[in-house]
This record gives C-alpha cells, sequence and structure tokens, in this order.
C-alpha cells in the first residue's frame, strides 16, 4: 500500500504550535466549533489531499461522526489515527498515578476480574492491557478507513529509551492482525528508533520524523538523520518540515527533494492558501 | 560508563528512566518503585534490575548516581542515604517537605562533595536562558517590575486522589507548578526575600490548593506578582512565563519564545526599536535523545557530564531547590496570617 505524497495534519486545530503559546490560543478560538476543523478538512480535500492524520483527541470522534453520517462526500477520504492523545493521559497519571489513569481510561471496571481489562491486569498481561487501550482509541474510527495506524512520539520514544523494544513487535503484530493496517512510529529519535526497530526484525517500517533544514528537533543532529534518509530502508514520512514556522514553505520543502526516499509529507494549515500552496511545492519537489 | 539507577517510576521516573537509558555515558542497571504492575512490566520488558527497596538497590548495585523521583514526602530519606554512600543524586522537584531537612541534605552533599542537581527543567529550555542572558546584559535598564505565571489543567473537576491531594506529601498547586516559576524568578530575577498578600485558594481539590496568588519582593528591592493555577483548562499543557519590566523596555518569555519590547534599538544586540520574537527553533538546546523536551534530555547531560567531571554543577543545586522551598514556606506562613 502506497501512502498518499502529502498527508493533512491536524495541531492546528487542537492548540498545538511548537513555536508560540500564543499562537495556540489563536487556534483554539478560532476552531471552537467542529464546523470549523470540518471547513479548514474539506478545503484540503477541494486541493486533492485524500489522508487526515490526527491524534485520537476527543474531539477528533465528531468530526468522525460526521464523516460516517456523510459517506459520500468523504468517499476514498483516509485517516492515519496516531495514538494516544499523551496528554489526556499525562495529566491523568499527575492527578491520578498510573494505576488511577489505567482505571479511568480502560473500559470496564479493572479491578474486575471479569472485565476483559480485569482479567488483563490481574494477570499483568500488558500486551493485553495494550491491545485494550488501542481499542479504545480506535472506537472512534470505527467504519473509517484507516490504513496506517500510529503510536505518538511521546510513547514510541519512551519505549526506545527503555529498550522495552518487544512492545513494538506486539504493536506491530496487533495493528496488521486486528485492524488489517500498517503500524506506523512517530519519533524524534529517528537513528535509534529505526536501529531498534531493525534489530527485532521490524523492517522497512513507516516512520514519520522531523525533517528540516535547520536540524529542529532532528535528536542527534541533522548529519545523521541526512545518512539514514539517503541509505537505511524505511518508509519516512517528513514531519516538523517548515520548523515550527522557521523555514518559508519554498525553502523547506525544497530540502526534502534532497531525499527522494521520503514517501509523504505531513503538514497542517489553516488557510485554503497555505494548504494549497505547501501541497503544489511538495508536488513539485518531492 | 557509569551506573544508575531511577527511584520512583511515576510520570516523571519513567521519563528519567527513558532518558538516562540511551546515554551513551551511562549504563542503567537499576529501578525501584513499590508498584509490581510497574516493576513487572520492567522485568517483562527491560534488561534492568528491578527493587522494591531503595535500601536493597544501593546496598547491591555499585551506583555512581541515582534519580530521584519519588513523592516528595520521601525525598529527605532517600537522597540522605543515597549522599551516605557516595552515590551522585538528582532528586526531582520540590527538593524537600521541611526547611530543615532540606538544609541537613545541602550540608551533607557538600560535605561529601556529591554533584546534586533538582530537576527545575525550565532552566534548560533555550528561552528561559536567553532572558537570563539578556537581563544579565541590562537591557531593559532598571527593573520596575516582573510577573511569574504558569497555568495548566491538572485538577479540572471535584474528585479525590493521591499524595497530590494530600497537603501533608507536598501536594498541591503550590508545589507542583508554583516552584517552578518561583525558582525560575529566583534564579533569573533576583532571589524574593519578603511576600504578601498571599492566597492559596481552592477550587476543585478538597485538601490541597489549586491556585497561588502572591507579591513576592526579591533582595534587589524589585517586586513582582506571582499568579499560578493547575485548574486552568484553557490551557492544554502546563504553560509557564515571566515578564519583566524595565524602563527601557519589556520582556514577556515561555518555552517557545521570547517577546522584546524595546524603546530604543540595541545595536550590539540587534535588538530593533518595539518588538522582537526570538523563537525556540533557535534557541533550542540541541540533545542526542529526545522525549517531551530537549530541557528533560538536556538536564540529565548536565547532569552526567558533571558527574563524569566530577564537579559540582552551577545549575539546579539543592541549595537553589532550598531557596526555592523557603519562599513555598514563606507564602503559606503568608497566607495563613491574618
Amino acid at each position: 500500500m502506497k501512502m498518499d505524497k502529502v498527508l493533512f495534519g491536524d495541531n492546528q486545530f487542537f492548540a498545538v504550535s511548537h513555536m508560540s503559546d500564543e499562537k495556540s490560543r489563536q487556534q483554539a478560538v478560532r476552531f471552537k466549533e467542529d464546523s470549523s476543523i470540518i471547513r479548514v478538512l474539506d478545503q484540503a480535500r477541494e486541493t486533492g489531499i485524500n489522508t487526515f492524520m490526527c491524534t485520537t483527541h476527543d474531539r477528533i470522534a465528531s468530526i468522525c461522526d460526521y464523516m460516517r453520517s456523510n459517506p459520500d462526500k468523504y468517499k476514498g477520504f483516509k485517516i492515519y489515527p496516531c495514538m494516544p492523545y499523551a496528554h489526556k493521559y499525562a495529566n491523568a497519571v499527575t492527578e491520578l498515578g498510573i494505576v488511577g489513569t489505567i482505571r479511568q481510561y480502560v473500559p470496564g471496571n479493572i479491578f474486575s476480574t471479569f472485565a476483559k481489562g480485569g482479567i488483563a491486569y490481574m494477570n499483568k498481561d500488558f500486551i493485553r492491557l495494550m491491545e485494550i487501550f488501542i481499542d479504545a482509541e480506535m472506537k472512534m474510527f470505527q467504519g473509517i478507513s484507516t490504513p496506517v495506524i500510529f503510536l505518538q512520539n511521546v510513547l514510541v520514544d519512551m519505549i526506545l529509551g527503555l529498550k522495552a523494544l518487544e512492545v513494538f513487535t506486539a504493536y506491530d503484530a496487533y495493528i496488521r492482525r486486528k485492524y488489517n493496517a500498517e503500524p506506523g512510529y512517530i519519533s524524534m529519535n529517528l537513528p535509534a528508533l529505526l536501529d531498534g526497530l531493525n534489530s527485532v526484525g521490524i523492517e522497512n517500517p513507516i516512520i514519520c520524523t522531523s525533517v528540516n533544514k535547520i536540524g529542529f528537533r532532528m535528536s542527534g543532529g541533522k548529519d545523521v538523520y541526512e545518512k539514514y534518509l539517503a541509505e537505511k530502508k524505511f518508509r519516512p514520512i517528513a514531519m516538523q518540515v517548515l520548523a515550527a514556522g522557521a523555514l518559508k514553505p519554498k525553502e523547506a520543502i525544497e530540502y526534502l527533494g534532497n531525499f527522494p526516499r521520503i514517501e509523504s509529507v505531513l503538514f497542517g494549515a489553516s488557510s485554503r492558501a497555505h494548504i494549497k500552496e505547501t501541497k503544489e511545492l511538495i508536488e513539485q519537489y518531492l | 560508563m557509569l551506573k544508575a539507577g531511577i527511584i520512583g517510576l511515576g510520570k516523571m521516573g519513567l521519563s528519567h528512566a527513558a532518558i538516562v537509558n540511551p546515554h551513551p555515558l551511562v549504563e542503567m542497571v537499576a529501578v525501584c518503585d513499590t508498584s509490581s504492575l510497574v516493576l513487572d512490566a520492567f522485568r517483562k520488558f527491560t534488561r534492568v534490575r528491578v527493587y522494591d527497596d531503595y535500601v536493597k538497590m544501593m546496598d547491591s548495585e555499585a551506583l555512581d548516581f541515582v534519580v530521584i523521583a519519588t513523592p516528595t514526602k520521601l525525598h529527605y530519606k532517600i537522597v540522605k542515604y543515597a549522599l551516605g554512600k557516595g552515590i551522585h543524586t538528582f532528586c526531582e522537584k520540590p527538593f524537600s517537605l521541611t526547611l530543615k531537612e532540606g538544609a541537613e541534605l545541602v550540608a551533607l552533599a557538600e560535605k561529601y562533595g556529591l554533584v546534586n542537581q533538582v530537576g527545575y527543567h525550565n532552566h534548560f529550555i533555550g528561552t528561559f536562558r536567553e532572558l537570563k542572558r539578556l537581563l544579565g546584559l541590562e537591557i531593559l535598564g532598571d527593573l520596575v517590575h516582573f510577573s511569574g505565571e504558569a497555568y495548566g489543567p491538572v485538577v479540572t473537576k471535584a474528585k479525590g486522589g493521591t499524595w497530590r491531594s494530600d497537603p501533608e506529601e507536598g501536594g498541591g498547586c503550590l508545589f507542583d507548578y508554583a516552584s517552578h516559576v518561583i525558582n525560575l524568578i529566583q534564579e533569573i530575577i533576583g532571589k524574593p526575600v519578603k511576600v504578601e498578600g498571599s492566597k492559596l485558594k481552592k477550587i476543585y481539590s478538597k485538601e490541597v490548593e489549586d491556585a497561588v496568588y502572591s507579591i513576592l519582593t526579591l533582595e534587589n528591592g524589585l517586586s513582582g506578582i506571582l499568579s499560578v493555577n493547575w485548574s486552568d483548562e484553557t490551557y492544554r499543557k502546563m504553560s509557564t512565563s515571566l515578564t519583566v519590566i524595565g524602563k527601557k523596555g519589556k520582556i514577556i518569555c515561555d518555552a517557545t519564545e521570547v517577546k522584546i519590547y524595546l524603546k530604543d534599538a540595541n545595536q550590539s544586540e540587534k535588538l530593533d526599536k518595539g518588538w522582537t520574537i526570538k523563537y525556540i527553533t533557535e534557541l533550542a538546546i540541541p540533545v542526542n535523545f529526545y522525549l517531551r523536551g530537549e530541557e528533560y534530555s538536556a538536564q540529565i547531560d548536565n547532569f552526567v557530564e558533571h558527574v563524569v567531571n566530577k564537579k559540582q554543577t552551577e545549575i539546579n543545586t539543592f541549595q537553589q531547590a532550598l531557596i526555592t522551598d523557603k519562599v513555598m514556606d514563606l507564602i503559606i506562613e503568608d497566607s495563613k496570617a491574618k
């Protein structure tokens, strides 16, 4: 399965700006209503973008509802879910602790041995617990095409840092088996991640990672990233290509043109003009 | 290779473990927690040895350093034990629950000549470093006011909780959120020596404060305000900022940008008259491994580097963290005074 060259991201909808907290707030105001998110998504569709890569944020659930109730309009439109929406869990862990968080988010009573989650918890069946979390996060996408399913960077990089690489193997197998989809990995540590995945037999993985001319969030340095992009076997999706806005679109995308193996580019924008400009640049240089 | 152990595997402990482990100069040999669930997960998926008792861990392993990320009330006895064993110690913030205990730990670390650092990670964010540098150059002239703020969505509805909802255990917005802001003010603008008008407000929590407001006076005489609220769901995550106003202009600094307003251009710093904005993209400290923000890795890099060189760090020492604890103590006392 080939991925689209252009993937539309969702940071702009959920007040995520890596450059400015003030901009975040402005976005939160602008995208208060789901209809304003849908309007921008539709503008992206009109320019020919057919993949929306988004976190499993609560509000995505209502966007999915809208898509399901308008099947003709969204025919052929795909979503690449990215799980989990980390802040939901991070804030919960601060307040409730790890067990409290599991209790809050695993469906059913986690301390009941009769519930699916309860049995997994009691047996410390971590892989089963992970599967239950994945299913809970995936529920909102029922009936929508999700050919690639991503683990978010905070989780990928934590698993990688702990060298708990078997978790990736289990994730990989479950996504293929249960969802008939390709597993994807978002990471801020491309070289270490690819080496790690390869070491447990995961070949040619889809990795979404920062690629930009100024080396922003390219951990370990731009040189080693460039080497990996040129020489190693994986399916790269470039993200943070504008380096949170520090780069102009043309110079940013032109730089990506140096790496013909980049399969897709992930970007988010809120205006029709920006979406169109960036998409055309990607098609021109990649 | 340095041998490291992590004590306390909550959110911060897990994050530290995932950063310490891939460090090229470190081998993370052991972790310690009281949750059998977490320990079993480490047993199953990693190669580190697991302990449910920190004494046993430090007695059995030849550790060069430990990272302590337990609930605050446990810091004292664990840090003391580590120092007694000659182990360099990184401790999460806030440092100690009582000033007496904190002072004892500062003295012990000094006595044994051990590297000590506390997790006030904002000092490893490029923007706050830049603010400190600019203030050092006195680009704002005489200072007239500051405000230190932090807002975020930790407790957004009423319900019971963990040690964070217990005032005796150092839960609450003052220790968790405001400590960061006080520490930034103290190291970047000046040490607070007097507090007035302090309010510790409960919003959703029953036992602890959800917001902290106070007027601080620094040792240089400058006064300003502290405004912190962890029950503000208009923020997606913790957002910390400092605003400093001087006779020649003003700077607003947060983790993503430094906004500088000058009445007159500053040639040597290439700052225009009016607004200049510097972004984290040009100020971030490069790291080899990234998790949740450069600052978390950069602070561990700094600690490891000082352990390797057997030289005490100047950033985030126990001593500095104790000053923050003292200011929090002043705020608590002031809030009670009627």
